[in-house]
């Protein structure tokens, strides 16, 4: 009972910054791929969720990171990738985009599916599957170049561009990312000269020249002053129409206010999936019950 | 009470301590700082009087080593030769070395660790080993004393410090700035090449430097590989003269004119050293600024 009490409250929270978004006309959104994006569409649409996780299971040196790991995240939704830290949060959206291959000493085994088509063990250039994702991380990392040539970066990876268009697209980007008023007068700088806040909306434009399906973030706001914070949830909030975003956070009140889908993990696992909603109001076990209690940090 | 008195002599203690160590690195930074305005002292004392427009602007005449007219023009063009194309050279080979121990063999710490300590081992070789071998392969080779041979071994001589110096800057590169690379999409060329670089640029200027100074300063590796002439070369395949070599056979003079202009020789050599630093400092610090603070 006190449980439902509390998130009721988060819920509202989550309704207001919803309302508050929705109001504001900002949907400048053009897609390089709109064509091809609505056929994929098509040709899946049998297919419920973007991203399915099958039997992953994660090993550091004989232990256990992530035990069957069975998880679908819903397309052009919010799913928030909830639990305490250590818990392997960070783990599994690094299989994702298969950045585990950095770290030789991750065995991983399962199947993960975009799309309905594997990727974990596919043939296919890891490149090109990573081109699906855009990340942000913990801490935003800039390239060591210019504001411009950050964005740039991703447009000239995924095809040769003319200058004339090279412009227009990074102005594009750059006005998704909510960064172009701020940067407009100093293109040219070098990014590192950019606050963290800054910086981080820097990385969310250059992930979004790439023109992926998918957004990464794996706590993008945990190095951030809350008003920053707010501004990468709203961001995130808008680009849900378009892309599907999973998001990791410890914070509960963030989740309780973006999220439309929870996974929680507790110790490598899985514990519970579900609209929020009923994540939030209605929880099955005893652990999530605790967690959302906050008797589980 | 007894407690007290405990904590308050830790306290001094540790006051002493501090007092102490600030005083040794004090003076241990003065006395660097003095046994380097020594040796530049000594040299400009005597090299000055001797530095003439003729020394840098002539090759050696007829009585040169007696101490009649001419200069070490042959010497400097030789020497700029050889540690432009020495450095260069190891450049090109060094640079995708390093590039190559930490982008593509980033999983295989064994390998890259077991590369680091033979670099190492490859960086405390005495020159003049590198002067041995370099002469063991030409005579192997049939070929004589030249510009090419030197620019050969130099180069095989700093290869160790350029490939080292490159790979410190990329070894302390953190693995988020790698993640972000291949998120994008990036290759592994696209991630060393276009970004990795990029981030370490200060430090491959500082490894440039450090290589050219070494190349440019070693005697004994040129001593049987480039020969010595009074001709400046005009091409790969002629000997060629040295600052370093011109200082060593000019000191060994006993005619005093000829001695002083060793020293010459050598404000010589330190001020091209001490253009190609400042040179590099404005490098570094345009570049610098790019890089991503960690
Ligand atoms: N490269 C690694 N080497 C050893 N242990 C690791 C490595 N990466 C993660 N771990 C361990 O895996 C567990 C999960 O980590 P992580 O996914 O970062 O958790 P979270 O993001 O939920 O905080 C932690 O116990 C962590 O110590
Ligand atoms: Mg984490």
């Amino acid at each position: 009972m006190e449980t439902t009490h509390f998130s009721s409250s988060l819920l509202e929270d989550k309704n207001e910054a919803d309302a508050s978004i929705q109001n504001k006309e900002t949907t400048y959104f053009y897609r390089k791929k709109v064509d091809g994006a609505n056929q994929e569409t098509e040709r899946n649409k049998g297919e419920a969720s973007k991203i399915e996780v099958r039997g992953l299971n994660l090993k550091i040196k004989n232990k256990v990171i992530l035990n069957d790991i069975n998880v679908k995240i819903p397309r052009n939704k919010i799913t928030i990738i909830l639990g305490p830290s250590g818990c392997g949060k960070t783990t599994l959206m690094k299989s994702m985009n298969r950045l585990t291959e950095l770290y030789p000493e991750m065995n991983v085994k399962g199947e993960i599916f975009i799309d309905g088509e594997e990727i974990l063990n596919s043939r296919r250039d890891v490149t090109e599957i990573r081109k699906q994702m855009g990340l942000l991380s913990q801490r935003p990392y800039p390239l060591p170049m210019s504001i411009y040539k950050n964005v740039a970066y991703g447009l000239k990876i995924s095809g040769r561009l003319k200058k004339r268009f090279l412009d227009k697209r990074v102005e594009h980007y750059l006005r998704q990312a909510s960064l172009w008023n701020e940067v407009k007068d100093r293109l040219r700088d070098p990014a590192s000269g950019l606050s963290i806040g800054q910086q981080q909306r820097l990385c969310l434009a250059r992930g979004l020249a790439v023109d992926p399906d998918i957004i990464l973030a794996d706590e993008p706001t945990s190095a951030l002053d809350p008003i920053s914070s707010q501004e990468i949830e709203k961001k995130f909030v808008e680009l849900k129409n378009n892309y599907t975003i999973v998001m990791v956070t410890h914070i509960l009140r963030q989740a309780a206010r973006i999220a439309d889908y929870v996974v929680f993990m507790y110790l490598g696992e899985v514990i519970e999936q579900g609209p929020a909603n009923e994540f939030f109001n209605n929880p099955k076990t005893e652990i999530t019950k605790a967690y959302l209690k906050g008797s589980i940090n | 009470m007894k407690k007290n008195s405990g904590k308050s002599f830790k306290k001094t203690r540790l006051k002493y301590e501090e007092y102490f160590f600030r005083w040794v690195m004090f003076l241990s930074n003065y006395i660097i700082a003095l046994i380097l305005g020594f040796i530049i002292y000594t040299i400009l004392k005597t090299g000055i009087p001797a530095l003439s427009l003729e020394m840098i602007t002539e090759t050696p005449k007829g009585g040169f080593y007696f101490g009649k007219e001419g200069g070490v023009l042959n010497a400097i063009i030789g020497s700029l030769y050889l540690g432009l194309g020495s450095t260069f050279l190891a450049f090109v080979v060094g640079l995708p070395v390093a590039l190559f121990m930490n982008t593509w063999l980033m999983n295989k710490k064994r390998t890259v660790n077991l590369v680091r300590f033979i670099l190492d081992l490859l960086w405390g070789v005495p020159s003049i080993v590198y002067g041995a071998f370099g002469f063991t392969l030409m005579v192997l080779l049939g070929l004589k004393a030249s510009l090419l041979a030197g620019i050969i071994v130099i180069a095989l001589l700093i290869l160790p410090i350029m490939i080292r110096g490159i790979d410190e800057g990329l070894k302390n590169i953190p693995k988020g700035l790698y993640e972000a690379s291949y998120s994008l999409g990036s290759t592994k060329s696209e991630t060393a090449f276009k970004v990795m670089m990029k981030q370490t640029m200060p430090c491959i200027i500082t490894a440039v430097l450090l290589s050219f100074g070494r190349a440019i300063g070693d005697t004994a590796a040129v001593l049987f590989t480039t020969g010595f002439t009074d001709n400046i070369p005009t091409s790969l395949s002629q000997p060629t003269a040295t600052l370093p070599l011109a200082i060593f056979f000019q000191l060994s003079s006993p005619i005093p004119e000829v001695k002083q202009r060793a020293y010459a020789a050598a404000v010589i050599l330190t001020a091209i050293i001490l253009v190609i630093s400042i040179l590099s400092r404005v490098f570094t610090y345009r570049y610098k600024k790019h890089s991503i603070k960690f």
